[in-house]
């Protein structure tokens, strides 16, 4: 009866035959869904508004002389393709974490963590790139938009990568046994979160035009 | 006696997919991501004619469809909607449709903004 009950503690059950902390955690995941929608949404009606350039998509013109388009699908594809790569690399890390292979867990977890902050990486190279052909946070539409909702998502995914590493600590100090794997999993949930939205931004921002 | 009441619920709520069927999912998160680029790249970058005509009408549609497929799959497999219990699925389904309606909703209010406010030549 004991046991029964430390082991009742250690899940923290609702009456909903749902471990707290995992409801809590797709609770969480559901107001993000509507913060992203409202990025989403603005990006949206001000695409192509802009009165002056950088358009993100076709040539614009810069006191008179023609510019490239300001996306570059190419690296963006890149980016996308490493994300993916960890959210799979992440439910690995988690198959190993609940069957207790330690070996597995740490490994799937360390190329999850290096896929993400390459994914970073990539995007503080694209901001940076922008920057240095003049798209500046205020300088159009375009610019404010894109920003506000890639960077919003980039902050996401370096708060994910945070998450990450700290499990990746305490799987590394051997603390994170079979029956502690729900650590894991509600990291990986965020960070599967963080893919699907990317899933959206992707076509919405980078493939539409 | 709590424990042994909500036990087998969790234990049901647990039964995950393998690594074999992530292996599958993944595969085909790749494909359909190749399949986006690639659309993109034969309407904008080549002549319109041929295949290009063709799917110049629809490519946004056909976007959206591909990456619909892709955020479900994660979703089921990945985040393991299909394996857990159904009442993650209503709380994360719910969230999606009031995301929607967020989306929706923005857009109609620019759409008739920009319909019917005046200008900023007809302001002056």
């Amino acid at each position: 009866m004991a046991t029964a009950h430390a082991h009742a503690d250690d899940h923290h059950y609702t009456a909903t035959g749902i471990d707290n902390r995992k409801l809590a955690i797709w609770t969480f995941i559901g107001s993000e869904c509507m913060f992203f929608a409202s990025l989403i949404g603005t990006y949206l009606v001000y695409k192509g508004r802009d009165v002056v350039g950088p358009k993100p998509h076709g040539e614009w013109l810069l006191n008179g002389v023609a510019q490239e388009q300001m996306l570059e699908i190419p690296l963006v594809t890149f980016g996308t393709a490493l994300l993916l790569f960890s959210s799979f690399f992440v439910v690995l890390a988690l198959n190993g974490a609940q069957k207790g292979n330690r070996k597995q867990l740490i490994g799937w977890l360390l190329a999850t963590i290096v896929c993400g902050v390459f994914f970073v990486g990539m995007q503080v190279y694209e901001f940076n790139h922008f920057a240095h052909r003049g798209m500046g946070y205020t300088t159009n539409l375009f610019s404010s938009t894109f920003y506000t909702l890639t960077g919003f998502h980039g902050t996401h995914v370096t708060l994910g990568l945070v998450w990450l590493v700290s499990v990746l600590v305490v799987a590394l100090r051997g603390k994170l046994p079979p029956e502690k794997a729900l650590n894991l999993e509600m990291a990986a949930l965020y960070w599967h979160f963080v893919d699907v939205v990317w899933i959206v931004i992707f076509p919405v921002v980078y493939l539409i035009r | 006696m709590t424990a042994t009441a909500h036990a087998p619920a969790h234990a049901e709520g647990h039964a995950h997919p393998t690594w074999q069927t992530y292996t599958k999912v993944a595969l085909i998160l790749f494909a359909l991501t190749a399949l986006e680029v690639g659309a993109y790249e034969v309407v904008h970058r080549h002549s319109p004619a041929g295949f290009a005509a063709v799917l110049e009408p629809i490519v946004v549609e056909v976007l959206l469809f591909l990456s619909a497929i892709k955020f479900a799959l994660v979703a089921m497999f990945y985040m393991h909607l299909k394996s857990d219990g159904k009442l993650l699925t209503t709380i994360f389904s719910f969230s999606l449709l009031l995301a929607a309606v967020i989306i929706g909703a923005l857009m109609i209010i620019f759409y008739y903004l920009y319909q019917h406010a005046p200008t900023v030549n007809q302001l002056k």
